[in-house]
């Protein structure tokens, strides 16, 4: 393991069961917030869909290491796509993520080829630009995608044909969670394999890798496949649930924020970006809301805070205490 | 079909500035070879330009009469070369067992599975713990890399690279870093090293150089000087002027 968190060690004393827990932690939590916050569920969902997203892009820094601000490409791809797909040929949501999965999928392998060539700021500079030249097509194709006013007019059928989106959001919110649920199993199963073992070998150190015969190039091109596969989900998931997209879903900002909610959480976990994400965006949420002119101070300092005090994370927090307790002792 | 590494005229220009000129020579099958030379003599370019890290300008590189000459540094591990690092390369957030286990996996052609678990192959999991055994690593086996001792991690770089099943086996400066109380644990070691393996040791210290190397070959401005048993160079006049200055009589 790259490192023993408090719930390895829990996990590890409760024996084979233990392997249950963290599925048992995120299906309470799910629960708990559906019951307690009623009236926020679409606020609930848009954060399990950036969840979706932000464990998309823990597997391209957080396992391959691979630095890019331009993940946006996919999730926008895979919205436009799914949007146009329930417009123009079947509004049955899972086909729709489906069709999202493979939009984000070949925007990353295309992409993918291009940006795996570069390292560091160059590859910064590309993948920003690349997400650029998209949302400019996106905008410029008014027909198609409607432009600067965005795509509207996207109605989903009922998911399985049984369950009816509706006007609170339930239906929604258990699709976003259970979306969310079967990727983070799948990629819980892929980053266990020896695919994800070369993955982490990769961040640590190439030239190794490249030293014992992998290739390296190709490997860091199916990672990134993967996680723009996942991209695209999560963005065909926010097209289908608010009915919109809209040129932002390229924005610069939102792969920014998917960078710092990921290092917020804990890179390379799996589990960090998902308290990453609710993190930053109940922060985000209750801090606009108190002062919607200066709440990035909050987000700054937060941010701050985590990459002096815990550069693992957040999800590292307990370990840390647990630590700093047992030197005291 | 001649068996071994087998260099032919190999020769590497950057620009007008030439670092390896006309090498020529053989590392038969389970040769210990060491290359020696002073600072700048080209030794490190001459292993990267076997490693298949640089391309040469000229010359062929055979290993087991097959031509590996154009092929990239990944195909070439898969040929059967492999090299330790001046400086340790190794996965420092991953656990030696881990350090040991990926190169195999990588061997077996089994990096590229997604569905099963990296740890449930019987057969590999006995080949990690054999080769932990092997160089005394079984105790360390679960510590991160990052905190191990340098010595402890040279020994964790020469397991990793012989889990590759290597046929060469170039290692650069083996002992560099390494407190001289601890070298004795690496001389060990490569003495230990199966015989069917053909060992280049790129070293400077001369007293490894002797224990360990049955051949040894001189490099000077990217040219080889001379080649000979270690009793040979000791004797050759010009290697004693070169380690120790022109007035030695």
């Amino acid at each position: 393991m790259i490192r023993i968190s408090t719930i390895d060690i829990v996990r590890t004393s409760l024996g084979g069961t233990g392997k249950l827990l963290p599925v048992a932690i995120l299906i309470t939590c799910a629960f708990a917030a559906f019951w307690l916050f009623p009236y926020d569920l679409g606020f609930l969902t848009q954060m399990l869909i950036m969840m979706v997203f932000v464990v998309s892009f823990d597997l391209i820094l957080g396992y391959a290491g691979v630095a890019t601000l331009g993940h946006a490409a996919m999730y926008g791809c895979g919205a436009y796509a799914a949007g146009l797909f329930a417009i123009h040929a079947s509004p049955d949501p899972l086909l729709g993520l489906a069709v999202g999965a493979v939009i984000g999928a070949l925007i990353a392998f295309f992409s993918g080829l291009l940006l795996m060539r570069a390292h560091g700021l160059s590859l910064l500079m590309l993948s920003i630009a690349i997400t650029m030249v998209l949302q400019e097509i996106a905008s410029k194709a008014r027909d198609v995608t409607g432009g600067a006013d965005g795509l509207t007019g996207i109605s989903m059928t009922p998911i399985l044909g049984v369950f009816e989106f509706d006007f609170i959001g339930k239906t929604a919110f258990w699709y976003a969670f259970s979306v969310l649920f079967i990727i983070l199993v799948v990629l819980r199963v892929l980053v266990a394999s020896p695919f994800g073992l070369a993955l982490r070998g990769i961040k640590d150190s190439p030239s190794r890798m490249r030293a014992i015969g992998t290739p390296v190039y190709w490997r860091k091109v199916t990672a990134y496949v993967i996680g723009g596969t996942i991209a695209g989900i999560a963005g065909a998931l926010s097209a289908q649930i608010t009915s919109l997209v809209s040129v932002e879903a390229f924005n610069f900002a939102l792969s920014a924020d998917v960078m710092v909610m990921l290092i917020l959480g804990g890179a390379g976990r799996l589990y960090g970006a998902l308290i990453g994400t609710l993190v930053f965006m109940t922060v985000r949420h209750v801090a606009a809301s108190i002062d919607p002119f200066n709440w990035l101070f909050v987000i700054g300092f937060m941010l701050l805070a985590v990459v002096f005090f815990l550069p693992d994370g957040l999800i590292s927090l307990p370990r840390r205490v647990a630590g700093m307790i047992g030197a005291r002792k | 079909m001649t068996s071994g590494l087998r260099i032919r005229n190999l020769s590497k220009n950057f620009g007008g500035l030439q670092v390896a000129r006309n090498i020529t020579l053989d590392i038969p099958t389970g040769a210990r070879a060491a290359l020696i030379g002073p600072n700048g003599a080209g030794k490190t370019t001459f292993a990267n330009l076997i490693i298949g890290a640089l391309q040469p300008s000229s010359g062929s590189i055979h290993l087991d009469g097959k031509d590996i000459s154009q092929l990239g540094e990944a195909a070439r591990v898969r040929a059967g070369i492999a090299k330790t690092f001046q400086i340790t390369n190794l996965f420092k957030d991953l656990s030696v067992r881990d350090n040991i286990r990926l190169p195999i996996l990588e061997r077996e052609h089994r990096t590229f599975r997604f569905l099963e678990r990296h740890d449930g192959d019987a057969a590999i999991e006995a080949e990690v713990e054999e080769l932990l055994a092997d160089f005394r690593l079984l105790p360390l086996a679960n510590r991160l890399v990052r905190s191990l001792a340098y010595g402890q991690q040279r020994l964790v770089e020469l397991a990793l690279t012989l889990s590759l099943k290597p046929r060469i086996l170039i290692l650069d400066e083996p002992a560099a870093g390494v407190p001289s109380s601890d070298s004795h644990l690496i001389v060990d070691a490569i003495k230990r090293l199966p015989t069917y393996l053909s060992v280049l040791i790129i070293e400077h210290d001369m007293k490894l150089v002797f224990e360990v190397a049955s051949r040894i070959i001189v490099l000077v401005n990217g040219a080889v000087l001379v080649e000979g048993t270690p009793e040979e160079i000791s004797r050759d006049l010009r290697v004693r002027e070169l380690y120790l200055g022109a007035g030695h009589g």
